[in-house]
């Protein structure tokens, strides 16, 4: 086998220089502002992440997780309920780890069937999880509120979730140049197909719905010093699981970095709109929804790469008149 | 004894509901996650008619249901059938109906919180108890039960002995060889997914005579009905009505014998234990 880096093309060093310009550039954004901006940002990269994690499932399987809130939740929560006796990185891998395990359960139990029982189970899954939560901690504990009070502010947020977006475009990269990330292409073009070429299609699902939800869970935990009062109706709020799919939907889920062009102008929109008309939420977001089915079904780089096409084409036809009317001349 | 009925009552208000869904999803192919905002729009509807006019909810369903059809055959006709034309296979027609439902669902909540605002509404109907078996239940909640069984009993002659419920029931076997013995399919699937609204609408009404509502609870009720689908096995109605009982008496009892917060928590039980053993549906038949 060569080593890693040997096996890297120079595109792929290209983009890799670009995307570390960028982060960098990125980081130095508390520098400027630790406002508004700063607050901005911090929920455009929340987002980045999560939508990014969420296509490295749904992506290839073409499978609707709306599980996110869950998976956030049991992060936010690992960091809650034991940021008094053990250190924050530990608590950040138990919230890996824990969501891992449910989105591991969720897998087994859904995944050997079709698209539609997955879509369903997860649907529940937040309000599922919120309520044995609610209900453990009314039973076994004092109250149903945790407070989390750590030396982190919105700057150390940021910074963290930034190196956790480096980790999971890595993390897509490899995966897509592993056998796993193969597997998934032929599971994801024909089902049938990659079941005859010997795939076992439900492991290499479940395997791959664990690495997205672990990175979810680890958002949930990153997010929790920044709740500072943790409810397990702040932590599994169902919305979140929604805004993650039209994001990804509408930038485009063909490409690791697609979902990219759907959270930026999503979150600032999005922000606009809670702050100007708060009642209209839920009319931006089904009105967002019916956008990507009826205008843009492959999201916005599907967009991009059509129009290219035409361009190309467009040229192409352009120089053939071109030469058609030489030789007219002569 | 008192659970029972309790969880039977609740299971026919699932029924309706479920019912309406399993028509849409079994014989249009459209898994709509937008059904619960029929049930809840009827709701209001049911209310405004009782509080402006005075009119008995269950005379109400007679208003509320036709315009339920109406608007779910134009939401079929205009939204859904470019998306079923479009594509390419079922998987693909799966993803799509479920986002633009999804749109439809938001847009609806959207619409109602506008309109209604996120208060929680209830009104007085048949208020009175009434006793069975030496236990005293609410008259609404035992007449509620009694029309959702007459619109379900309906529903069953008019699918099994009737030329075109037959039609529709040939379409949800399959659509391309019910067009072949000169069945209009996309016409019966518009039918079907308009009377599943209506349906849904139907319980809507009857719900609200005792159950207090809002403009955003649509959702858990579309989750419930769809894991009933899926129990009861998708596009069988008869699986969908025991399904449903099921349900409601496993709610019911959890709620009252362990913790009221625990629901959802029985309901999945139940749906994991149906994944796991008979993802077919209760009295499905196996796939090859």
């Amino acid at each position: 086998m060569k080593p890693l880096l040997a096996t890297v093309s120079r595109k792929e060093a290209g983009i890799a220089v670009l995307g570390a310009a960028g982060l960098a550039a990125a980081a130095t954004l508390p520098l400027f502002d630790t406002g508004y901006y700063l607050s901005l940002a911090l929920n455009i990269v929340m987002y980045v992440v999560l939508c990014t994690a969420w296509t490295l499932f749904s992506g290839p399987t073409h499978y609707i997780s709306l599980a996110t809130a869950a998976f956030f939740g049991i992060g936010t929560y690992s960091v809650a309920l034991g940021i008094d006796h053990l250190p924050f990185p530990l608590l950040v891998a138990i919230g890996f780890v824990a969501s891992s395990v449910l989105a591991g359960l969720v897998g087994i139990a859904t995944l050997r069937l079709s698209g539609v029982y997955f879509v369903i189970f997860t649907l529940g899954l937040a309000e599922l999880v919120r309520q044995v939560v609610t209900w453990a901690q009314t039973n076994f504990t004092h109250g149903v509120g945790l407070y989390v009070f750590t030396d982190f502010n919105e700057t150390h947020i940021y910074w963290m979730l930034l190196g956790l977006a480096a980790i999971v475009y890595v993390t897509g990269w490899l995966i897509n140049r592993s056998r796993l990330g193969f597997a998934m292409r032929i599971i994801g073009n024909d089902e049938t197909v990659a079941r005859h070429a010997g795939i076992d299609t439900a492991r290499a699902k479940v395997a791959l719905f664990m690495i997205s939800g672990g990175f979810i869970g680890v958002v949930g935990a990153f997010l929790a010093p920044r709740f500072a009062y943790v409810e397990p109706p702040s932590a599994f709020n169902p919305m979140i699981s929604f805004q993650v799919v039209i994001m990804a939907l509408l930038g485009g889920t063909g490409r690791l970095w697609a979902p990219l062009l759907g959270v930026i102008p999503f979150t600032i929109l999005f922000d606009q709109v809670s702050a100007h008309f708060p009642n209209h939420t839920s009319l931006v977001i089904g009105i967002a929804f019916m956008a990507v089915v009826y205008l843009l079904p492959r999201g916005v780089i599907g967009f991009v790469d059509d129009m290219r096409r035409l361009k190309r084409k467009f040229r192409i036809v352009l120089a053939e008149d071109g030469a058609a009317g030489k030789e007219h001349a002569s | 004894m008192e659970i029972l009925i309790t969880g039977i009552v609740l299971g026919g208000t699932y029924a309706l509901i479920a019912v309406g869904l399993t028509l849409q999803y079994g014989v249009s192919r459209i898994m709509n996650l937008a059904n619960g905002e029929n049930l809840v729009f009827a709701c209001f509807g049911a209310f405004w008619l009782w509080s402006t006019f005075t009119i008995n909810p269950v005379v109400g369903i007679a208003l509320v249901a036709p315009v339920a059809f109406a608007l779910n055959w134009v939401i079929y006709v205009w939204l859904l059938r470019p998306l079923v034309n479009r594509a390419r296979n079922r998987g693909q027609l799966e993803v799509d109906s479920i986002l633009a439902t999804f749109g439809l669902m938001f847009i609806a909540q959207g619409v109602m919180l506008l309109g209604f605002g996120g208060g929680y509404y209830n009104y007085n109907f048949l208020s009175q108890p009434i006793a069975i078996l030496g236990a005293n239940y609410g008259l609404n909640r035992i007449v509620a039960l009694g029309a959702a069984m007459v619109i379900a009993g309906a529903l069953y002659l008019f699918l099994n002995h009737t030329r075109y419920g037959t039609a529709i029931r040939a379409v949800a076997v399959d659509p391309a060889s019910a067009g072949l013995v000169a069945i209009d399919v996309p016409r019966a699937s518009a039918f079907a997914f308009a009377l599943g609204g209506a349906l849904t609408a139907a319980s809507g009404a009857l719900l609200s005579t005792f159950y207090t509502f809002n403009a955003s609870m649509g959702t858990l009720f579309t989750m419930k009905a769809l894991i009933i689908v899926i129990m009861g096995g998708v596009g069988d109605v008869r699986g969908a009505v025991i399904a449903a009982l099921l349900l409601g008496i496993t709610e019911t009892t959890v709620a009252s014998l362990i913790d009221p917060g625990l629901t959802l928590a029985a309901t999945y039980t139940l749906f994991i234990l149906v994944l796991l053993f008979r993802p077919q549906g209760i009295f499905g038949r196996h796939l090859a």
